[in-house]
This record gives C-alpha cells, sequence and structure tokens, in this order.
C-alpha cells in the first residue's frame, strides 16, 4: 500500500544541491566538457546510446556527465528524454552489406573476401595499465595502407552458396512489432526478440549468453563475422514520395554459425545466430547472437534442455536494465506505512506463538 | 519549377542525403560563408523527433526495430513557390534550415552555386574522411603467412 506523505522537500532540495557539488568534484581540477566525454569516452557513450536505445552521441555524453558515470542512470536519463520525442517513422532496414567498416574479422573463414581488418581493437593488448597516458601528449598518427572502396561482403553468402547454412527469409508481413509501442507479449517472435536483447543490459545478455557456452543449453557457435562501420539510414518522405538518407549511424554487426546436426523438421547445416548493436560494442553484439541463437530452439525444432538462455519469458522479462533497476531500487523508497502493518503482523505472530509455547509448557 | 522525374530523385535524393549526413557546424560554416539569405516562409517550422531505425535478422532477413535516432525536420518555401524540405540527422534546428533552404534552392537557378558554395565542400570534406578511416583499416588488415614445416 502507498501512503503519500508529505515533508522532506528542504533535505531533497539541499542532497541535490550536494549531488550537484560531488558530481563537479574538486573544482581544482578541469571540468569534463559533453565533447571531452563524446571523443574520449567513446565507448561508453556508445553503451548509452545502445540501451538506451537512442542514437545521439552527444545527448549520451550529457547523460553520462550528468549521472557521474553511472552508466545505467545515464542510460534511464536517455530511455526518459526519448519519450518526449515524436516519432516521425520508421527506417527502411539498414543494409549492413554497404558497412563502410573500421573492423571486420571472421572466426571461420581466414581468407574471406575483404580480409581481415582489425580496426582499432583491445584485442591483443597485454591489458598492462599504461602509466603514459597519465601524462598529457600527443598521440601517434596510426598508419595508413590502400583504402579498400568495394563493399566487403558477408561471409555467411559463401557457406550459402554451398547449401550450408540455413537461409533467413524475409516474412510476408515485415512489419515488426515494436516495445517502445506495445506491452511485451509472448510468445514475442524473433523480431521482438531481437529488439530487446539489443536494448537489453550488457551484463545480462553477456550473462546468458556465457550460461550457453558453459552448458546450459550449448549452441556452438563460431563467429562467422563481426563488422564495425558507419552505414547509412534511409527513410522514405511522405512530403516526397521517396525515400532519402536521413543521416548514418556506427554499428556491430555479429553474425554466428552455429554447429547443427539436424532435427525433426532441419537438415543438418549450419544455424545463425544474429547481433545487431548501435555503436562500437562488440560483446553487446556476440552476446546477442548466441543468445539470439539460443532463443530460436523452437523453430528449429530443437530440444528444450530447460536452459535459462532458451526461456523466452525468462529473458525478455529480464534483460532491460530500467525495468530492473526500477523495481529493485523502489525498495530503498519510504515504505513506512507498509512497515508498519507488517511490525504488527510479527508482533501478533509471536504473541500468538508465545502464549502457544506457554500453554503446550503448562500442559 | 522543375518537375521531378526518376533521375533527377536521383539527384535531390544525393544532395538531401549529403545534407542530412552532415555536421551542423560544418554546413553551417558553408553556408554562412555563401552568403546567400533568400526569403522564405514556414510550411512547417523545424521540429526535434526520433525515426525509430530498424535492422534485419541475419542482416537479410525479417525485419526488426534496432533503435530510434534523433532527427530534425523542416519545410519550407522560397518567394517564388519553390519548396525545400529537409530531415536530417540529430537536434540542430538552423541545420534543417539551412539544408531545406540548400534543397529548395537546388531546384532553380541557384544549383549551381549552391552546389559549388556548399554541397562540393560537404561532399569533399565527407570522402576524405572516409577515405583516411579506410586507409587505417586497411593498415590492419592481417596478411596471413604459412609456415612451412621442415623436410
Amino acid at each position: 500500500m502507498y501512503v503519500a506523505v508529505k515533508g522532506g522537500e528542504r533535505a531533497i532540495d539541499n542532497a541535490h544541491a550536494w549531488l550537484a557539488e560531488e558530481r563537479r568534484g574538486d573544482v581544482s581540477v578541469a571540468e569534463l566538457s559533453v565533447a571531452q566525454i563524446r571523443e574520449q569516452l567513446a565507448l561508453a557513450v556508445n553503451r548509452v546510446m545502445a540501451e538506451g536505445s537512442l542514437y545521439d552521441p552527444d545527448l549520451a555524453a550529457l547523460a553520462i556527465k550528468q549521472s557521474r558515470g553511472d552508466l545505467i542512470e545515464a542510460i534511464f536519463l536517455i530511455r526518459a528524454y526519448r519519450t518526449t520525442l515524436p516519432r516521425f517513422g520508421y527506417s527502411e532496414p539498414v543494409e549492413t552489406g554497404r558497412m563502410a567498416c573500421d573492423r571486420r574479422v571472421s572466426a571461420t573463414f581466414k581468407d574471406a573476401p575483404g580480409g581481415q581488418v582489425l580496426g582499432p581493437t583491445f584485442d591483443y593488448t597485454h591489458r598492462l595499465l599504461d602509466f603514459a597516458l597519465e601524462a598529457e601528449g600527443l598521440v601517434e598518427e596510426a598508419a595508413t595502407g590502400a583504402p579498400r572502396e568495394a563493399e566487403t561482403p558477408h561471409v555467411t553468402a559463401f557457406l550459402n552458396a554451398e547449401g550450408l547454412i540455413q537461409e533467413e527469409h524475409v516474412p510476408e508481413d515485415d512489419r515488426p512489432r515494436d516495445l517502445t509501442r506495445e506491452p511485451l507479449e509472448l510468445p514475442a517472435g524473433r523480431p521482438l526478440r531481437l529488439q530487446a536483447l539489443t536494448r537489453g543490459d550488457e551484463g545480462f545478455v553477456l550473462g546468458m549468453a556465457y550460461s550457453t557456452q558453459r552448458g546450459y543449453g550449448r549452441n556452438h557457435p563460431f563467429v562467422g563475422e563481426l563488422r564495425i562501420g558507419t552505414v547509412p539510414v534511409e527513410m522514405e518522405v511522405p512530403e516526397l514520395g521517396f525515400s532519402v538518407e536521413i543521416g548514418e549511424v556506427v554499428l556491430t554487426e555479429c553474425e554466428t554459425v552455429n554447429q547443427f546436426t539436424g532435427s525433426k523438421s532441419e537438415p543438418p547445416q549450419f544455424t545463425r545466430g544474429y547481433g545487431l548493436v548501435f555503436g562500437q560494442t562488440e560483446r553487446k553484439a556476440i552476446s546477442m547472437a548466441l543468445v539470439d541463437r539460443a532463443l530460436r530452439w523452437e523453430e528449429l525444432g530443437e530440444d528444450n534442455v530447460g536452459a535459462p538462455a532458451q526461456n523466452e519469458e525468462f529473458v525478455l522479462y529480464h534483460s532491460d536494465n530500467i525495468q530492473a533497476t526500477g523495481f529493485l531500487e523502489h525498495i530503498k523508497l519510504p515504505h513506512y506505512v507498509d512497515f508498519q502493518s507488517e511490525l504488527e503482523l510479527v508482533r501478533k505472530l509471536r504473541r500468538e506463538a508465545m502464549v502457544g509455547e506457554k500453554r503446550e509448557a503448562a500442559e | 519549377m522543375k518537375d521531378f522525374t526518376r533521375d533527377e530523385n536521383a539527384e535531390r535524393r544525393g544532395w538531401m542525403g549529403l545534407l542530412a549526413r552532415s555536421a551542423a557546424a560544418e554546413l553551417l560554416a558553408q553556408w554562412d560563408a555563401a552568403g546567400m539569405a533568400p526569403a522564405f516562409t514556414w510550411l512547417r517550422a523545424p521540429e526535434v523527433g526520433g525515426v525509430m531505425v530498424r535492422g534485419r535478422a541475419g542482416a537479410v532477413g525479417a525485419a526488426f526495430n534496432l533503435g530510434e535516432m534523433t532527427v530534425t525536420r523542416c519545410s519550407l518555401k522560397l518567394a517564388d513557390g519553390r519548396v525545400g524540405h529537409a530531415v536530417v540527422q540529430g537536434r540542430d534546428r538552423r541545420k534543417a534550415e539551412v539544408a531545406a533552404l540548400c534543397d529548395a534552392l537546388m531546384q532553380g537557378d541557384e544549383a549551381g552555386a549552391v552546389r559549388a558554395a556548399v554541397l562540393d565542400p560537404l561532399a569533399a570534406a565527407a570522402k576524405e574522411r572516409a577515405r583516411v578511416r579506410a586507409a587505417k583499416a586497411a593498415a590492419t588488415k592481417v596478411d596471413f603467412f604459412t609456415m612451412v614445416r621442415g623436410e
């Protein structure tokens, strides 16, 4: 039961003023600008855009500054902001085959056309703290090579040519349900699951993906392809009657190729999991692909082994960190009246239990 | 006023896309330097909103909703009746205004001047940025060599 209690306004105002002061920190240290966060904490900005489900690097950087670096709080701010935006429409599905790739690797085909392009990766670094970053200084310019001009083909297309991989089909009714427009209803179906996963909490999706690797619904994934880069976004403009590019976004895409020995309904072939996430966010994209594949057990005629990652309801209802944090954190807010009634109940139960004990002792 | 055929749509798609993708500061710098200030009336004043970006499962399968992006749109009419539209990335209202003005001017005699002063420099800068990134990516391409086992 919730009962409104007045009071505490002054305490709240003062708490928020102190918060602002603590956010600024030691004033003898230069203040961070939003542009500095956008440029130098780009992967935090990317995570806030992905889970805030709004592509706008400046807004994400502002949210990180306002939240003192608490990324879930920043995601909360972005989600709240996006509800204030009028929806102008839906884009055409982005064509990731047209991506200008910064990075493109395949763990399955060494000599994939387009090659293995590492990009600005943490892979193969030694994970030793670099104390040189403590000192200000100019960064050496990165080396350059002959730029690739052709588009980079998807790796899975090569397996497809041999008919060895499950094909993706565009359904007749290709209008996906939208989590931001209607409440989540089960069964969700793959498009809605992908929307939930791409905006889901990175830690949760990573944990779910890891659980499949450790044996809870194992699905034998290889990273067929991981690519990061820029793609244009197109939308049909009603006033014009044709579609135009309205901007461009950086995306991370992961396609897994999963060993599959066949089922009652499907022949032996490779199956696929898919991850697509705003920004340079490859841990999340790989995790998404593994969980997507695990959730496809029913359509592929696999057994449900009861693994958490196969459970659509469990995964989708617990992947959103804003729903989760809202429900979790509300229990720290005043519950004085509720607790009073709980207190009364426990006192009454204790009284009854003690009377019972005395009676037993007397007998 | 021009009657837009298919090919002209392609041309218009080209400049609208370029304007939409451009950084606000860069577009405004070019526009202000060009010194054009045509009179216009709003058909729809700049409005900030969101567009839901879609992807496809497995890159080529069923469409799904990926997340939104911020967009600003507006429409305006020049004194001679030409109409310009803009749907541009971000939340900069003046960027949308200038993009719509360019769109309107590109449909008439000023097309050459707008192209030279605004579009060409923007396109060149975008192309150069893309080229530099692609060149840096190319330098991180792995050259495999196979170790031959000794006889």
